[in-house]
């Protein structure tokens, strides 16, 4: 795409070096008044101590009547793989992600 | 320019068209033609645009091909470019170019290899940052986290010296016929030199090179991040006059490499960073089996390397990939 915008400052007109895209745009879910009752969902990212912050945060939702579900990721390195994130999103109402060191 | 996030804080030569369409000209593909899928964003990335911030980096249309093969390289699944970007430990490509195009294109294998002032090694480098940060989305601040990064995340890319140096190259090393053309890309740090100016054996020089090697990117990590080794002509001198070749230099420096594991534990020496007790009693090998990538590169003059620490590797890091540079 030629951009034509830099021209009345400049007296050039370039070419558009990104991806001409726009990130969509998604309303959030709407959040939840309580965890009593809910599934949430905890994500370890897979780096070293991640469960001691996951482990913690299970005992806080189990003690105020959330249902845990405990899930990893391959890899810290890389994104969580679609198959996982379709098993978070269809078991869980929320999911909690925990980064690590 | 600067202001709408297309560059990289430097100042960048105006994409007009007449300068893509005089870029476009150092390659024979198609400006439509698909190069990578580029991460974070994993947007398909044409030719054209390749050229267009081609043009931004300096390059000349000489260097296109090499960008163009290196952004290849660089977006597979292997290099894992998402996670070199996401990461916060200090990487970003380093590119190592092999083979006779690197003097039909004027690069740099000598007098400061690693530093500036060569417009190829500048601008090749510079190029693929420019298109993985504006095609792809990964601007430092955004997806790319790195706590401290480096200069060579501006572009870190020079020449393999293969003509002076009596070993294979890198890039045969890794798979590739003796004088092809390919560029090998790497996920590393800055580099940081290792200086011996007294050994005058191979075996000394490896001993030497082998205690600084160890203590890549952490002196506690052992096999989980590889690191490139670029050895200079007075030291590769040592090994000429010795007569090691270059699998009897990976075995001696192998032998030097091996690490006690004792050492290393949780808690050894009053260090809390450490291998989990689960090592004891072990030796373990400071690189995986062909974690360590040897280059042969820098200026006629001084008994230095430079050691460019590596990022975690394998399939949950980050592999080096070398390919075919194609017209």
């Amino acid at each position: 795409m030629t951009d034509t915008s830099l021209t009345g400052q400049t007296g050039l007109t370039v070419l558009d070096p990104t991806a001409e895209g726009r990130a969509a745009e998604r309303e959030l879910t709407d959040r939840a008044e309580t965890l009593d009752g809910l599934t949430i969902g905890l994500l370890d990212i897979s780096k070293p101590r991640g469960n001691v912050f996951l482990d913690r945060l299970e005992e806080h939702l189990v003690r105020i009547g959330a249902g845990v579900e405990r899930y990893a990721k391959p890899t810290f390195t890389k994104p969580a793989p679609v198959d996982l994130r379709h098993e978070i999103a269809t078991t869980c109402d929320a999911v909690i992600e925990a980064l690590a060191d | 320019m600067f202001d709408r996030g297309w560059t990289d804080g430097l100042p960048v030569v105006p994409p007009t068209e007449d300068r893509v369409e005089r870029m476009l000209t150092g390659t024979s593909r198609n400006p439509a033609d698909l190069v990578a899928v580029v991460p974070p964003d994993l947007v398909d990335c044409t030719v054209e645009k390749v050229a267009i911030n081609a043009v931004m980096a300096g390059c000349r249309p000489e260097h296109l091909p090499v960008v163009l093969t290196a952004l290849e390289a660089v977006c597979t699944d292997d290099f894992n470019m998402h996670g070199v970007l996401a990461t916060t430990m200090s990487v970003g490509p380093v590119l190592v170019v092999s083979g006779p195009i690197t003097g039909q294109i004027g690069m740099n294998h000598g007098i400061n290899v690693l530093g500036h002032g060569n417009r190829a090694n500048s601008t090749i480098g510079r190029a693929v940052q420019l298109v993985v940060r504006n095609v792809g989305g990964g601007a430092p601040g955004g997806i790319d986290r790195a706590t401290l990064g480096h200069m060579g995340k501006q572009g870190f890319c020079f020449a393999e010296d293969t003509a002076g140096s009596p070993w294979t190259s890198l890039s045969e090393e890794r798979g590739s016929g003796p004088g092809q053309n390919t560029v090998t890309a790497f996920a590393g740090e800055g580099p940081h030199i290792l200086m011996d100016q007294k050994s005058r054996s191979a075996d000394s020089l490896t001993r030497m090179l082998a205690n600084a090697l160890l203590g890549s990117v952490s002196s506690r990590v052992v096999m989980g991040i590889d690191a490139m080794l670029v050895l200079s002509p007075e030291h590769m001198a040592r090994y000429r006059d010795a007569g090691w070749g270059r699998s009897r230099f990976a075995d001696e420096l192998a032998g030097h490499l091996m690490v006690d594991a004792d050492s290393i534990l949780v808690g050894a020496g009053a260090i809390e960073e450490g291998l989990p007790q689960d090592f004891a009693g072990m030796s373990l090998p400071k690189f995986r089996p062909g974690g360590l990538l040897v280059v042969h590169a820098g200026g006629p003059a001084g008994l230095f390397s430079a050691i460019i620490g590596g990022w975690v590797n394998g399939p949950t890091g980050s592999e080096p990939v070398t390919k075919e540079i194609t017209p």
